[in-house]
């Protein structure tokens, strides 16, 4: 099996915001990942969860597929999914996609933040 | 890390497995045979705009012995697709191909009822949304019978490529749901995938056990989408099979 491509980290903004740090390539073997970040920065106690794409490589459609199941779960979890850094590419996947409906994309950290309260 | 407002520069040659940009999907090319119904001019649909449970299914089957690459493996699935289908569930891709952006007609037949024969005729599509060497990306218009993707992908596990159908979809409207959860639609949609694996494996004269995967992502059901059934491509082919004779008299 091919192994994951991708480093992710949670770092703890403040009390209620986390930031998902994304290095590297998301593909279907970057589930363990991304499920361990997401529960790194939930037991920061984190409510607004931000996506940082800035250091993407490429991201396939198994890919958006996860983004789906992370959305889905931090939804459950009533926590807001925000995200920045993503280049026009992948801005236009998230249009084809649909997720920009559900996750906001912003241009710098700044604004995610400020946008995710 | 930075506040970055100018990400990625390089740009990598995968993005063309992209499809382009498509707020609503076109037919141009309509192939020999197809009803093309309930696709034209309609938006394609992510897993998040259905009205159903959230269900992510993952069947695959061992190629033992097969002595291919997954890209090669994928070749022959993407040149042989229609006929790996079951015989109620026609697909009619374009001259093009299965490429990123072109859109699948579909002609298929559903049961009305559990055990019954497949007569109650359902005409729609997919449109591809990525297609790489060995990935396969596909996602449904308004009216399908599902809101989402389904994914076809070729991997290789201990030496061994496995071919594997994913979808992750909700059920599009309330009578999907209904049909999903109580007349057998959800078992019927099984065994689609569980007949194209089988064909694969044959094809390559590999007698192989479909294994089955499947995660209730979201269980609860979105009513702010129940709208959805406006655009119900079961109800509307029926009813254009129906209005055919008076089609024909205004001719």
């Amino acid at each position: 099996m091919a192994e994951e491509k991708v480093q992710m980290t949670a770092r703890k903004f403040n009390n209620n915001t986390s930031i998902i740090d994304i290095q590297g390539e998301i593909n279907a073997f970057a589930e363990n990942v991304l499920m361990d970040a997401y529960t790194q920065a939930t037991s920061q106690g984190a409510k607004n969860i931000v996506l940082n794409f800035s250091e993407l490589s490429y991201m396939n459609s198994s890919g958006i597929g996860l983004l789906v199941t992370l959305l889905i779960r931090a939804n459950r979890q009533k926590q807001s999914l925000v995200a920045f850094g993503l280049s026009d590419h992948y801005k236009q996947i998230f249009e084809l996609t649909r997720l920009n409906e559900s996750i906001k994309i912003y241009s710098s950290e700044a604004d995610a933040i400020a946008a995710a309260g | 890390m930075n506040d970055s407002t100018s990400p990625q520069e390089d740009i990598d040659p995968r993005q063309s497995a992209w499809s382009p940009p498509v707020s609503r999907m076109k037919v141009s090319d309509i192939p020999e045979g197809a009803m093309n119904l309930n696709v034209d001019g309609r938006q394609p649909v992510s897993p998040l705009q259905g009205f159903g449970q959230m269900w992510q299914k993952t069947f695959k089957v061992r190629l033992s012995g097969v002595e291919m690459t997954p890209a090669e493996v994928m070749k022959v699935w993407k040149d042989n697709f229609p006929k790996f289908q079951p015989p109620e569930n026609r697909f009619y891709p374009t001259m093009s191909g299965l490429k990123p952006g072109e859109v699948v007609l579909i002609d298929a037949k559903v049961p009305p009822l559990p055990g019954t024969p497949s007569i109650l005729p359902v005409s729609t599509g997919v449109l591809v949304m990525y297609a790489d060497d060995t990935t396969i990306t596909v996602m449904t218009p308004e009216g399908h019978p599902e809101s989402g993707w389904n994914t076809f992908s070729t991997y290789e596990e201990d030496g061994v490529v496995i071919a594997q159908c994913q979808s992750l979809c909700r059920p599009n409207d309330p009578l999907y749901e209904f049909f999903n959860r109580f007349m057998g639609s959800s078992a019927q949609q099984d065994k689609i995938w569980i007949h194209v694996l089988v064909s694969l494996a044959e094809h390559f004269g590999v007698k192989e056990q479909v294994a089955t995967t499947k995660v209730l992502v979201d269980p609860s059901v979105q009513w702010g989408q129940a709208k959805n059934i406006w655009n119900n491509a079961a109800i509307r082919t029926v009813f254009y099979l129906l209005a055919a004779p008076v089609r024909w008299l205004k001719k």
